[in-house]
Parts: structure tokens; C-alpha cells; sequence
């Protein structure tokens, strides 16, 4: 029988866990010519800002061993033309709609909110306070606890009861437990771990750094460990916090891994561009994983490792057996 | 012109083609693939972005190559062609027939074909002049002379110069070392050649640089130029937005816009040339940009002209 893939985005039931990630899939638009936008558990947008924005020179990319650095600089076309024309398009395609807003201050991810709120059909909001690619580290707010809530907090005092809040979090911190823990108690709903880490190559044959604007995000599978142990760590000190997991995942045995850690859902990012039909993918060796764990529930596998390590650390056997 | 907007909604495919001939032209190679379904959908101009390395490769970002040829055999069969410069195209050149490569396509805008019968220039940098091939063929079924303008720095890296003497109407070739035809750049020889062939419209393809010049040449004598650009690209089908260049729309604002799929076909006068690696500071969206005043409503449409522009 195959496995139940059913999961909660806070409140929110989704059919399956398997998630675009924001900045990977557009506004589902491009993607939906591979894969059919409305059987995934939702389409994370691009991070949308207030106004249009023209991002970072190019060259924007570097390919790096399992990963490949990026330096978009949010570009989009603001929120007036997403809610136009993109959310629409997802609307009539029957996808939900996770949206992803990135902004300068407190006050304009509060307006984003409000906009949001405003328009029929979004699933939920996912915060990207931890974007590496602007001028200013100022403003990574997920680098600072405080900064962090009060952004997390205009969010959800502008965003209707019955839309979940979720905050990006950066790896790119000593301590994502202590970040965390200030964006739930400033309201989150759930937590989306992780963004891209702040990488830079240098090309030497020219001698200057590959990208123009000098350092980008990295991403791609290198990351997954970081991810897992972030996912991990979190889970560990907020057990009731949903989380989406992201970083690096290629397959459904990776996602099964973010799972295992801690996420509730998943999401599929730079193996989009390697693999226009990852999702689809994924989502069926997903399915596949489940049925040979013997699991029946997705919602049994979340964070199922860290039960098991207690066990082994209590001396009982663990009770999944050991996996090649 | 017709308009190019219809090709584009073509539907491109992600296929699992078996290769069928991997052989080496001069400095290059070319590589011809069962996939029916891109050869189907397949017009001039447009490319596929193929995946390297295998399944478990450490390589992620697919290699996009222009298609140089679309046969009916085995279904259907396209042929693209690449430089084998670096880790990932050194794996493609190492393939063999009855190995399956993953690529999608057909990607892109295709080139804009004209209604009457004029007379095209067809200028080719590099193996950029791969896609002009197909073009050509395209355009004399429609009655226009062909004239081609290949140039390289060296012999070897002229692709398509046989090809090009034996179909074109004439066919001008030019190497910086002047182991081919004139010494110099396709620029030096521009002149002469547009005005022997009494040329109406120019289709190029090859390294910015010289598309860049083309474009400033044409323009002295107003000529209309499609140019097909290289920019770097991570996934080939609009998501990623690492392939973005400055470009004038219709409605006199510059945006950045993907090369992937609102290219790699461009109308030159369009592009901003001196520009590209940069932000221009009067871009849709540059630091500092402020949203026109809502008192003129077609301006404060971003997309007016086209919706595609900045989906994403």
C-alpha cells in the first residue's frame, strides 16, 4: 500500500511534503512546462519585494563541486505584479501558493503582509529575512535574534489569523536555535531551514572573483549536511515547531533525511535547474522510501532519527534498522 | 518581421535521448540525439540545455548549446554543437553512441523570419554560426538570398565554412590569423559585404563582443539585426535568472530580462550592449529606481508589452 504523504503547513493540510524552493521555480510558471505545478505540496515563489527590482550584475553564477553559488540580488517584478498576474496564474492552475517576501525593513514586510492578506488564495507566507545576496549584512536580519522578531512580528501582526507564517532562517549563524526560538516566540508558525550560505570562488585564470557582485549563496547538495544538522538541532529544542526543510536535496532518500530530522516538508531547490522534473521525482522515490521503511504516515517519519538516538542513548535498540 | 511569440509557448520536452554520433568538427564537436519530441517543436534559433555527468554527477548546471541540425530519422534527431573547454563538455565528448544524455528542449525564442523576400545576412562568430544553419535553410525555402559572414580567430574554429560556400549565395570568411580567408574580424569585412549583397536584414550569432559591433555597423546604415546571445546560463528554461541582460522594450524602459526564454533571439538595437555585466541605473528596479507616478497608468504596467518579461 502506498504510504500517506499527507502533512500540516501549520494549520494547513497539504497532500504531499514536497515543496518548491523560493527563488528555484519562479512563480511556478516556467516550472509548470515540467511539472505539474498544482500535485505538489506547494509552489514557493520567488521572494517578492514592494517595488520591482533589477537584482545584481552578471555574472550571477559559479557552478561549484555539488552546489553552485548564485547572486540574483531578488530580482522580481514587486509585489503590484505578482499579485496581478502571478498568484492568479497558480490560483486558476489549482497549485497553493506558499509566497516568499523579502524586504529592506520591519515596515515593508509589513506591508507585504497586509497586500498578502489582502488577496484571495495564499496558502501561507514564508519570511526570507536570510537572503545573502544584499549590499547591506545590516540587513540579513536572521543573524540577529532581535532583528529577527521584529521582523517576524510586524509579519504576523499584518497577516490574516488564517495564514501560517514561516521565518527563513541562515545557516550562516553561531547559534539557529537561539534565532529560532526568538521568531516563534515573536509568532512564527513554523520555521523554513535553510537558506544559502554566503560562498565565493575566484576564477584563476582572470585572478578576480568569478561573481560581480564579489560573494553569492551557495546551495546544491554540498549543503545538506548543514541542512540536516540545522533541521536537527531545531527540532531538537523546538519539538512542536513545524519546519520545512531545505538544502541540497536531490532525491527522495534526501528528502526522507531532512524528515527524519525534523522537517515536516521539503523543499526542492538547485535540483531544479539540473532537473526540471526533480519534483515529480522526488516525490515518488519519496513514496518509494516510506513503503521500504515500512512507515505507513509520512507524519510518523518526522523527526523519527532523533527518537532513535535517544533510544540508542538510553541503551534500547534503535527501531529503525540501520539503512545500507 | 513575424512576430516570434507563438514558438515560444511551444511546449519544450525533457527527454532521455540515446546519443546517436558524437564526431569532431575542426575545434569542435557535434552531437546528434534521438529526441522526437524536440525535433518536433524545434525552429531556428531556438537550443537545449543538457545535463552532464551522469545522474550522480557533482556537476549541476546544465550546458546550453544552439541546434545545428533537426533530422526525421529515428523519429526524430537533433544536433547541437560544443567546445569541449572544460569538465563538464569533456564528459559530453566522451560519450558514446546508445549512451542516453538528458536534455530539454527545444528552449528559447526562435529567429524571426521575414515576410517578403529580402536579402539576409547570416554573420557567425566562432561556432556561433551553428543555428544560422538551419536558418538558412529556412529562409531560402522562403525565397531570400543567403549570404554568409563566418569568422574565428583561427582556420579551425570556423564552423561551418564548407557548408557555408557550398548553400550560401557567398560566403565571406574571416580569421584573425589569416589561416582562413580575409585576416581580421567578421567587422573588418562588413562593409564590403553588405554592400555587395545589398543587404536587408542581418541574423548573428556569436561572443558579445561581436555582436556588440555588428549591431553599432548595422545600425549606421539601418539595417534591422537578430542577434543571438551567449550569456551564461544555470538551468535554460526561466528560473533561475542568472541569464539576464539589459534590453529597451517597445515601451522605451530597460529591464533585465532573461536570455533563456525572452532570447537567446534579440532584436540588436534592443540590447544594450555597452551595458551588459551591469545594472544601467535607469533599469527597471535599479538601486535607486523609483516607480513612475500612478497619474500614467501604461507606464506603471511592467509587463505591458510583454507578460513574460519578468515573470519569476
Amino acid at each position: 500500500m502506498p504510504a500517506d504523504l499527507r502533512t500540516k503547513l501549520g494549520h494547513v493540510d497539504l497532500p504531499n511534503p514536497i515543496l518548491t524552493a523560493s527563488g528555484c521555480a519562479g512563480a511556478g510558471r516556467e516550472l509548470s512546462r515540467f511539472t505539474d505545478v498544482a500535485k505538489l505540496g506547494a509552489v514557493v515563489t520567488k521572494s517578492i519585494m514592494l517595488a520591482p527590482r533589477a537584482g545584481r550584475p552578471t555574472p550571477r553564477m559559479a557552478e561549484t563541486p555539488s552546489g553552485m553559488l548564485n547572486s540574483i540580488g531578488l530580482q522580481g517584478p514587486g509585489i503590484d505584479a505578482f499579485l496581478q498576474r502571478d498568484l492568479p496564474w497558480l490560483l486558476t492552475r489549482g497549485a497553493r501558493a506558499v509566497v516568499s517576501i523579502a524586504g529592506s525593513s520591519a515596515g515593508e514586510y509589513a506591508e507585504l503582509a497586509r497586500r498578502l492578506s489582502d488577496a484571495p488564495g495564499v496558502t501561507a507566507i514564508e519570511v526570507n529575512i536570510s537572503c545573502p545576496n544584499v549590499e547591506d549584512r545590516g540587513t540579513v536580519f536572521a543573524c540577529d535574534p532581535a532583528a529577527a522578531a521584529s521582523v517576524i512580528e510586524e509579519v504576523r501582526a499584518n497577516t490574516r489569523y488564517d495564514i501560517p507564517v514561516f521565518a527563513k532562517l541562515s545557516p550562516d549563524v553561531t547559534d539557529i536555535v537561539a534565532i529560532a526560538r526568538s521568531c516563534v516566540a515573536a509568532g512564527a508558525d513554523g520555521l523554513s531551514l535553510i537558506n544559502t550560505l554566503l560562498g565565493m570562488a575566484i576564477d584563476t585564470a582572470t585572478m578576480r572573483p568569478v561573481l560581480a557582485g564579489l560573494t553569492g549563496g551557495l546551495s546544491g547538495p554540498a549543503i545538506r549536511p548543514i541542512a540536516v544538522r540545522c533541521i536537527w538541532q531545531v527540532k531538537q529544542a523546538l519539538p512542536d515547531v513545524p519546519i520545512i526543510g531545505m538544502g541540497g536535496v536531490r532525491t527522495g532518500r534526501d528528502a526522507f533525511e531532512l524528515i527524519l530530522a525534523g522537517a515536516a516538508m521539503v523543499s526542492v531547490g538547485t535540483v531544479i535547474f539540473h532537473d526540471p522534473g526533480a519534483c515529480d521525482r522526488i516525490l515518488r522515490e519519496l513514496g518509494d522510501e516510506l513503503a521500504r521503511s515500512g512507515l505507513e504516515r509520512l507524519t510518523d517519519a518526522i523527526g523519527l532519527a532523533q527518537q532513535s538516538a535517544d533510544a540508542v542513548r538510553l541503551g534500547a535498540r534503535p527501531r529503525m534498522g540501520s539503512r545500507d | 518581421m513575424t512576430a516570434a511569440d507563438d514558438a515560444a509557448e511551444l511546449a519544450p520536452a525533457q527527454v532521455a535521448g540515446p546519443v546517436l554520433s558524437v564526431r569532431q568538427v575542426d575545434a569542435y564537436h557535434a552531437m546528434a540525439v534521438v529526441a522526437p519530441r524536440i525535433a518536433r517543436g524545434f525552429r531556428p534559433g531556438q537550443f537545449v540545455a543538457v545535463a552532464v555527468g551522469g545522474p550522480d554527477t557533482s556537476m549541476l548546471l546544465r550546458r546550453a548549446f544552439s541546434i545545428h541540425d533537426v533530422r526525421a530519422d529515428h523519429g526524430g534527431t537533433v544536433e547541437f554543437v560544443f567546445a569541449a573547454r572544460g569538465p563538464g563538455t569533456r564528459w559530453l565528448a566522451d560519450r558514446r553512441p546508445r549512451d542516453v544524455i538528458d536534455i530539454t528542449g527545444p528552449l528559447g525564442r526562435p529567429f524571426p523570419l521575414p515576410r517578403d523576400c529580402v536579402s539576409c545576412l547570416l554573420i557567425g562568430g566562432g561556432y556561433g554560426s551553428a543555428p544560422l544553419f538551419p536558418l538558412a535553410g529556412k529562409l531560402r525555402a522562403r525565397g531570400c538570398p543567403v549570404d554568409f559572414l563566418l569568422g574565428a580567430a583561427s582556420a579551425d574554429r570556423v564552423f561551418g565554412s564548407l557548408t557555408a560556400r557550398r548553400t550560401g549565395r557567398s560566403a565571406t570568411i574571416t580569421t584573425e590569423d589569416g589561416s582562413l580567408g580575409v585576416r581580421g574580424m567578421v567587422t573588418d569585412a562588413l562593409a564590403r559585404v553588405i554592400h555587395e549583397s545589398r543587404t536587408d536584414v542581418i541574423y548573428a550569432c556569436g561572443p558579445m563582443p561581436m555582436l556588440r559591433a555588428v549591431t553599432g555597423f548595422a545600425d549606421r546604415y539601418e539595417i534591422p539585426v537578430f542577434a543571438s546571445v551567449e550569456e551564461s546560463m544555470a538551468c535554460g528554461i526561466g528560473v533561475c535568472m542568472t541569464c539576464v541582460l539589459p534590453v529597451t522594450g517597445d515601451d522605451g524602459v530597460t529591464r533585465m530580462v532573461r536570455s533563456c526564454v525572452d532570447g537567446p533571439v534579440f532584436r540588436g538595437q534592443a540590447v544594450r550592449w555597452d551595458d551588459v555585466g551591469t545594472i544601467p541605473f535607469d533599469a527597471l528596479g535599479a538601486p535607486g529606481w523609483r516607480p513612475p507616478e500612478p497619474a500614467d497608468p501604461p507606464q506603471a504596467q511592467p509587463d505591458a508589452q510583454d507578460g513574460r518579461r519578468h515573470a519569476g
